[in-house]
């Protein structure tokens, strides 16, 4: 075009990125790939490859190996072999080898964002100035952590061999986000890439060849959803570190439900993006570009629903969409596109079938005149408006540049619209008042809250779910825990701890068998004993078979009352630390005030004598003073992470959670699960010992003299196994803890994919409860909370 | 409805409004979101080859060609002058297919001494003369001595004038005052357009500037203009940013374009066309030409003719290989 028509006409014109030095790699490696396995590029057992194209323009990348089950086996075993290696190898030796990894990426930047761009479609300046930028970051931070790793982490131990199945959206940066923990922690690693878009991790180890990873440390398998299911259900994996859909998460939740092996899931999200009335709008507007207009809306955060207070709402409509109209779309190279090229033809299909859904309900469907090239998979930022919650689009996760906006008219309404979604990934929230921002925050449901920001991102900071958006942190020290156990836990037992047994006889029964006026130990729900729905009692018995008396025998729909009544207890987790702490100190006051009690009822139901039975009580109070003490210690942090801005990690409580506590100590047991969930501003509702509940019955007057809130803790006596399977079924318990049989844990496992509730249980092993290392600690604290970073940039 | 005439161009000139705090009072600017913004403003766009020739091309016919200096005297001024007729060589218009177009820098700005030789030299020319004003760059005189001078400028020939406005009314919160100091100079300027010197440098918030950018065009206002080039800091793209912001804004709700102008620090050609970019944004297309928007610069014009030297040889370019002003 003549330079005197554009002086007129002033537009941009095309500004391409060179695909050249990503083409000279393929070509280098003739457009095909083996796999990456113990060091080595192997060919597929099977020789099976499937194609890989760019998105922009369809044209064909490369042919790439489709792993099957024999080279699956080849790569968990190699990287079994090289595990203890590895493990060997000096906290210092692999802080080195990230840092090496680092450099390297670091030195072939523009190779991986280029080729990244070609292969997922995404624009040049977010793979260059963001994706790759990042994944060094990630790398170097990990380098850190490798290095300290035997200092700050001296309690625990790498998990073994790693399986890691990555998505197509952000193929690099969630690569590091899985590689540089578990290598840093001292884990072997068998990744799969997406089958989108495997190039640039192909391309990653070669690097990590360059510099001089051992073999086996890392494997790399290409392939489709096969080959991740073959590696998820591989007996020689130790965990699965899934970024993807809530859908395969869920599948991968029940796949390995029993296995004991551990699990961390990075699922799906809808997150709401909310506009308050005194935000600066326009810088509103553009963060509404960052969260859904980024990577086309491919991403699992993405601020795809749009709440905006009523008073504002058709102002900021008619800037959205002026901002919309600036959007341009292109080829992902062209370095002056916002919006490039969805992945793949079929992802294109989703987003086209929802949108098409979204007009069918009647809602509001506004596009920019702005064309899509013809030549690649490409979709116009869409924008929905005066969509009900209802809708659709308005709950379905569509991936893809598509927001769906709604309004709301009071700060109250903002959060349960914000909530009103089975995900909870992130929010992010705007205004300028610094207190609604803050007041806000910590009432949606998410793991990830952005003020006045979005879609920011740092390898400090943990990220990842609430709800069905899955569970586990990658990033900071919250994500380290992902990649390491406790080393106690190496040290449960496959057999029950208990308390030494000595003979009673019948008569030499204490008075609390057959007390004088008959006692019925009735549920305790929402503050107040109540008999059992279904009207039934069971007999308990002492260990040894002598009964003792009944219990109710709570039911399915026990459980349901136990559950609603916790949910409406709006007391507790709105109490400081301080103030728990004191209830709790109360109960142990209580409790101490009731020792001959409480050790006279063990001592018939154990069929143990009195010291032994008092060994328990008093350890049981000192634990309540464990939790009392913790209440208001257990702090968070803030992380080191971009520029002026403050990175809080907030450990929050799960909500309502449910216990199934250990059958073998009745009271301890009960104490020792249920005081750390409640110290943390958890409700319960647990399933005491099935055996001997008739310590957890005694505990409700201890409750009711001790200022414990109505719903903050309640208590259903009956089978175990039957009610945690209420428990965990239940679509509004957050949470579960099962302390029983390896059957039982995986049931649980398996029933809380529904929901995806976070779980925890023993696999049925047994802890030493009257150990304070086995049967108390932060460990008890973390399970009982989930983080939420919340990040604030400041300045005026 | 005045026309505008100086400018021969289609729009309305700012008429302003009356004074409405209701218009300014609640805006709220959050700057690290700002910055983001301005931060990927040159990320998100890039202009090669004929298109980034053309785009410098009319940054420099955007460019107030300026001298403020003590020791400017009728000699530099007229080279100046000169310089604004013919800012690039003809050999590398020629190339470029500009040959013939008349190219020429936005105006010339000196201080009110200089006016006479600048529009003696610029006589029959399009070229504006511009003069700074009001106590520039402080502003620290009375306002009848303002006044008097506004009008002592355009009595010299001056056809725009750049006022400074007086940076304790914003810190002291005194926008009522502001308002009404402003359109006393907008009367005083007449015909000739006034461009509004904030000195955002000196305004202490973006909060700050975008409650004086409004204020200002609301008391009528042709252009507004970051800084003078003597604060300790001027033209950022932040206070850009939030400035062109306040424009559309002031578009939308009165139908009123008022221009912007950048001014200080702004000396490569990379630079250039990273505001305009910005224009292009956030205001669209109207506003990328001199009629709405000035670089006040001096060192810009040297830079952006060696990369237009670079675009027609291939080879990178000297300095000296350019005539200077």
């Amino acid at each position: 075009m003549e330079i005197k028509k554009i002086f007129d006409n002033m537009e941009y014109g095309p500004a391409p990125e060179s695909p050249a030095p990503a083409l000279d790699w393929l070509k280098m490696h003739r457009g095909k790939f083996r796999l990456f396995i113990n060091g080595k590029w192997q060919l597929p057992a099977a020789k099976k490859y499937f194609n890989s194209e760019n998105p922009s323009d369809k044209s064909h990348l490369a042919r790439l190996a489709e792993a099957g089950s024999k080279d699956v086996d080849k790569a968990v075993n190699a990287a079994r072999k090289a595990l203890p290696g590895w493990q060997e190898t000096s906290p210092h030796e692999r802080a080195k080898m990230l840092y090496a990894i680092a450099r390297q990426i670091q030195k072939h930047a523009r190779l991986f964002a280029v080729l990244e761009s070609m292969d997922n479609g995404k624009p040049i300046r977010e793979t260059r100035d963001i994706d790759i930028p990042l994944v060094v970051r990630h790398f170097y931070h990990h380098a850190g952590w490798a290095q300290l790793r035997d200092t700050e982490l001296k309690d625990f131990k790498e998990i073994g061999v790693v399986g890691q199945i990555i998505p197509w959206n952000f193929p690099m940066l969630m690569l590091s986000w899985k590689v540089a923990p578990a290598l840093a922690m001292g884990n072997t690693v068998v990744l799969k890439p997406a089958e989108y878009t495997s190039l640039t991790a192909l391309l990653f180890a070669e690097v990590c060849e360059q510099a001089g990873l051992p073999p086996g440390v890392l494997n790399v398998l290409t392939g489709s959803g096969k080959t991740g299911a073959l590696i998820v259900n591989h007996p020689g994996i130790d965990k699965i570190a899934f970024t993807g859909s809530t859908e395969v998460g869920r599948i991968i939740r029940k796949a390995t439900a029993g296995t004991g092996k551990k699990i961390s899931l990075e699922l799906g999200g809808k997150s709401p993006f909310i506009v308050f009335e005194d935000a600066d709008l326009d810088s509103a507007v553009e963060g509404l570009v960052d969260a859904i207009w980024f990577n086309m809306g491919q991403v699992c955060c993405a601020g795809s629903r749009l709440l905006v207070q009523e008073s504002i709402a058709e102002k900021f409509y008619a800037k959205v969409k002026a901002r919309m109209e600036k959007l341009r779309i292109g080829n992902a190279l062209d370095k002056s596109i916002d919006i490039g090229a969805i992945v793949a033809p079929v992802q294109l299909h989703t987003i086209d079938e929802l949108v098409k859904t979204g007009e069918a309900e009647g809602n509001r469907c506004w596009q920019p005149s702005t064309p899509c090239p013809p030549e690649g998979y490409f979709y116009p930022p869409t924008l929905f408006t005066d969509v009900p919650p209802s809708a659709t689009i308005a709950q379905e996760e569509i991936f893809g540049p598509v927001l769906v906006a709604m309004s709301f008219r009071t700060h109250t309404e903002a959060v349960k619209l914000a909530n009103n979604t089975r995900y909870g990934l992130a929010a992010s929230i705007w205004t300028e008042n610094i207190n609604l921002a803050l007041d806000i925050a910590p009432q949606v449901k998410a793991g990830t809250v952005w003020i006045n920001c979005s879609n920011i991102f740092d390898a400090a900071s943990g990220f990842g779910g609430y709800r069905e958006s899955g569970f586990g942190r990658e990033g900071g020290l919250e994500g380290l825990y992902e990649y390491v156990k406790p080393r106690v836990e190496e040290n449960l037992s496959d057999k029950a701890f208990s308390l030494p047994k000595t003979k009673v006889k019948k008569d030499d029964l204490p008075q609390a068998v057959r007390p004088e006026i008959d006692r019925t130990a009735k549920l305790y729900i929402g503050g107040k004993q109540s008999r059992p729905d279904g009207g039934y009692s069971m007999d308990v018995h002492s260990l040894s078979g002598i009964r003792l008396g009944e219990v109710s025998k709570g039911n399915r729909k026990d459980i349901r009352n136990a559950v609603e009544a916790a949910h409406a207890d709006s007391k507790w987790a709105a109490m400081t630390g301080h103030a728990r702490a004191q209830v709790m100190y109360y109960l142990a006051e209580n409790l101490a005030v009731r020792k001959n009690e409480f050790a006279n009822r063990l001592a018939l139901m154990l069929d143990t004598g009195i010291p032994a039975a008092m060994t328990e009580v008093e350890a049981a109070i000192s634990r309540i003073y464990t939790y009392a003490a913790l209440a208001d210690k257990y702090d968070g942090r803030v992380h080191h992470t971009t520029f002026r801005n403050l990175t809080l990690a907030m450990p929050e409580a799960l909500g309502v959670m449910g216990i199934s506590c250990p059958d073998e100590w009745p009271l301890l047991g009960f104490v020792s699960t249920v005081m750390p969930a409640i110290a943390m501003g958890n409700r319960v509702v647990v399933i005491p010992s099935e055996k001997s509940p008739f310590s957890a019955t005694d505990f409700y007057q201890v409750i009711e003299t001790s200022d414990v809130p109505a719903g903050t803790l309640n208590i259903v006596t009956g089978n175990k196994e039957e009610l945690a399977t209420v428990l965990a079924r239940h679509d509004d318990v957050d949470g579960i803890w099962y302390f029983g049989t390896a059957a039982g844990s995986k049931n649980v496992e398996m029933l809380s994919a529904a929901n995806m509730k976070r779980s925890w249980v023993n696999y049925g092993n047994f802890r030493d409860w009257l150990k304070p290392e086995q049967g108390e600690g932060e460990l008890f604290l973390r399970k009982a909370t989930q983080i939420k970073n919340i990040w604030i940039p400041y300045g005026e | 409805m005045t026309t505008d005439t100086n400018l021969k161009t289609g729009h309305k000139r700012n008429e302003g409004m009356a004074f409405d705090p209701d218009f300014f009072a609640d805006i709220r600017v959050n700057r690290s979101a700002v910055e983001r913004r301005t931060a990927t403003l040159g990320t998100r766009r890039s202009v090669k080859k004929q298109w980034q020739a053309a785009w410098l091309l009319k940054a420099v016919s955007c460019i107030d060609l300026t001298s403020l200096s003590g020791d400017d005297t009728p000699g530099n001024v007229m080279r100046l002058c000169a310089k604004a007729r013919q800012p690039v060589r003809n050999d590398l218009l020629q190339n470029l297919g500009m040959a013939g177009t008349g190219l020429h820098t936005g105006a010339v700005c000196v201080y009110h001494n200089l006016i006479p030789t600048a529009v003696k030299v610029l006589e029959g020319t399009s070229i504006p003369v511009a003069a700074v004003s009001t106590g520039f760059p402080a502003g620290q005189i009375s306002m009848e001595q303002k006044i008097k001078q506004i009008e002592l400028s355009v009595a010299a020939g001056a056809s725009e004038i750049d006022i400074v406005i007086s940076r304790p009314k914003v810190l002291t919160g005194d926008w009522a005052g502001l308002y009404e100091e402003v359109k006393a100079y907008r009367q005083a300027c007449g015909e000739a357009h006034m461009k509004t010197i904030l000195a955002t440098g000196e305004l202490a918030t973006l909060t700050q500037v975008a409650k004086a950018s409004r204020v200002c065009m609301m008391a009528g206002a042709d252009f507004i203009k970051t800084s003078t080039g003597m604060e300790q800091v001027n033209a950022t793209l932040p206070v850009s940013l939030v400035m062109v912001r306040a424009i559309r804004d002031y578009y939308e709700t009165t139908g009123f374009r008022v221009g912007f102008k950048p001014a200080g620090g702004i000396r490569q050609a990379k630079q250039a066309l990273m505001w305009l970019i910005l224009m292009e944004e956030e205001l669209g297309t109207d506003w990328l030409k001199p009629d709405l928007f000035r670089f006040g610069a001096s060192g810009l014009l040297g830079d952006i003719e060696r990369q237009l030297e670079h675009f027609v040889t291939g080879r990178y370019s000297a300095s000296y290989r350019h005539p200077m002003s």
